[in-house]
């Protein structure tokens, strides 16, 4: 199986998001980056799926320079090949935007299947995969922990909402957008980590691509957001706070 | 020409909240641009829809009917809202932020060479849209450029629903054009893994802990905080996901939705994913390192800090609280 795979690099979950001057956008000096979680275990599914059946992992990524780094870590957890689309202008396209260049990449690697997480964990869209579903021409599932090869194409297990599954059976080639959980995630090895440097990095700009930026939806400011309630902060040592907190869970709250 | 037409979307408990909500941001977005209001809703066979609206009744419902609809599929529901759509022209097309609307819309708004402002939480004088950047840390706000339709879904308990006061609108049917080869995927009946033998929706305490935990091996320190409490034991989604608690203890859209009178979230940074299954607990604490966690958004009480210092001395000052 020919498997592509999406994979894109956001601000490490840990690291403190501040907002730029102008409110546009976030601060990205000093930030720290890592792969998109979900996309993780779209690339794992992807490496399962060619352990079992054979066939190539291709992973592409949309995004500056920077976007190597993951590049090398999926490659290293051990895709075959790369593409870097390469984009200094992200916050100007929408998804749609994004998935074109995506689109144009994938299409003449004739892919069976193409997978991506369900979102991403900074703009949580989660609209990329089923946006680059109706590019290509092809059927699509979400939320899926679970992929499955049968004789007519797949079978793979959907997430409902509120604890229910569905299985949903559906021919190749198709696109597929990845739940966290369904598999374990592996790490790089240092054998991987020194076979990746030996692999094709294919980049590619976007206007090669011939895809424009032309977004239907623009981003006005972003802020800190407001409060719902008013929290009292307990401070002082752990202890100071932990007895601080019981005396108002016994007396103010009556919860103890 | 609808202006604004809002999505029902049929629910397996036949709950109509969401619909009810999507109705209250149509009206938030028709009284900002004058448009009027529509419905729309896929029927089958054995159930009528729009019988459940809240507050003053929109202009009229359109009833899609068709066989190859009965089940949901994107691929039909794709086809089935793109026809309505070309026929209404609405300017605007509001549905509930669901994971079927997450499944079907994306791919519906690329048809029209548009993009779906997904999982709004206000709308504003523009109209702006607002929603949410970086699980729940920032908000974002964003504008429609061009023309229409505009796409837009809204998240749950956002919009606050009107009650029901029994108006009635009348309804067209609408028979789309679908052919059983356009529908490429079959899908199989809903089930759940296995019987749900915790039910934490009873539970009077619930102390969750999330990722700041770091280690299976430090679950002990939220087990006895638990004890302590005489709570019951959940987590947020990546606990599960690690195996460290069962499927069946997490919290949030893909878990269970919880309302007890205290709720402990131990390390969780509160993504909104999270924030919809706890929310309407009676008193929150949120035990966190990081000050800007949105966490602290919902809770009542919070102490900053490092958990692993944190949980032993609440461990020990619950105890002898409760002596």
């Amino acid at each position: 199986m020919k498997i592509v795979v999406a994979i894109k690099q956001v601000p490490d979950r840990d690291a403190p998001v501040r907002i730029a001057s102008g409110g546009k956008w976030i601060d990205e000096s000093d930030l720290q980056w890592a792969m998109n979680e979900p996309d993780a275990y779209a690339l794992e599914e992807a490496l399962q799926l060619k352990e079992k059946h054979g066939g190539e992992v291709i992973v592409v990524s949309v995004g500056p320079e920077r976007v190597g780094s993951t590049i090398r870590e999926a490659l290293a957890k051990g895709a075959d090949r790369a593409i870097h689309i390469l984009c200094d202008d992200l916050g100007a396209r929408d998804a749609l935007g994004v998935a074109r260049l995506l689109a144009a990449a994938i299409k003449p690697e004739n892919p069976d299947l193409v997978l991506t997480g369900l979102q991403s964990e900074d703009l949580g869209l989660g609209q990329t995969g089923v946006i680059l579903a109706e590019l290509l021409g092809l059927p699509h599932a979400t939320l899926i922990l679970h992929v499955e090869k049968t004789d007519a194409g797949l079978k793979v297990k959907r997430e409902l909402e509120e604890g229910w599954y569905q299985f949903i059976e559906m021919p190749l080639p198709a696109v597929l957008t990845m739940q966290s959980g369904g598999n374990k995630l592996r790490y790089a090895t240092l054998m991987g980590i020194k076979r990746a440097k030996t692999k094709e990095l294919r980049a590619v700009s976007a206007a090669e691509l011939g895809v424009e930026a032309a977004p239907t939806v623009t981003l006005e400011q972003i802020a800190a957001p407001k409060k719902q309630k008013s929290t009292q902060i307990l401070s002082g040592s752990a202890k100071e706070a932990a007895a601080a907190l019981v005396d108002k869970l016994k007396t103010e709250a009556r919860v103890l | 020409m609808s202006g604004i037409l809002v999505v029902e979307e049929a629910r397996r408990d036949g709950s109509a909240r969401i619909f009810q909500e999507t109705l209250a941001a149509g009206r938030k977005l028709a009284s900002l641009t004058g448009l009027t209001l529509e419905a729309a809703g896929v029927g089958d066979s054995n159930r009528n829809i729009f019988l459940q609206i809240s507050g003053p009744a929109p202009r009229a419902g359109h009833a899609i009917r068709h066989p190859l609809l009965e089940t949901y599929t994107a691929d039909g529901y794709v086809l089935a809202f793109e026809q309505l759509i070309r026929k209404l022209e609405p300017q605007y097309v509001l549905f509930p932020h669901s994971y079927q609307v997450r499944d079907f819309v994306p791919r519906l708004a690329t048809k029209f060479g548009q993009v779906l402002i997904g999982d709004v939480t206000a709308i504003e004088d523009g109209p702006l849209f607002e929603r949410q950047l970086f699980q729940g840390r920032m908000n974002a706000t964003v504008r429609h450029e061009g023309g229409g339709p505009c796409f837009v879904s809204v998240q749950n308990g956002a919009f606050r629903a009107d009650a029901a006061n029994g108006e009635v609108m009348p309804i067209a049917e609408f028979i789309p054009e679908i052919e059983p080869a356009q529908i490429r995927t079959a899908p199989g009946e809903p089930f759940r893994e296995s019987a749900q033998t915790v039910d934490l929706g009873w539970a009077q305490r619930i102390v969750s802990v999330g990722r700041g935990i770091k280690d299976a091996a430090n679950m002990p320190l939220i087990e006895a905080l638990a004890g302590a409490l005489n709570a019951e034991l959940a987590a947020s989604r990546p606990i599960c996901d690690n195996g460290w608690l069962p499927m069946e203890r997490q919290v949030g859209s893909s878990g269970q939705t919880v309302a007890p009178k205290l709720y402990m979230a131990v390390g969780i940074s509160g993504a909104i994913q999270h924030l919809v299954g706890m929310k309407g607990s009676q008193c929150i604490v949120a035990i966190n390192k990081d000050p800007d966690a949105p966490i602290f958004e919902v809770a009542d009480y919070g102490i900053v800090g490092d958990l692993f210092e944190v949980v032993p001395a609440l461990t020990e000052a619950v105890k002898a609280a409760r002596q």
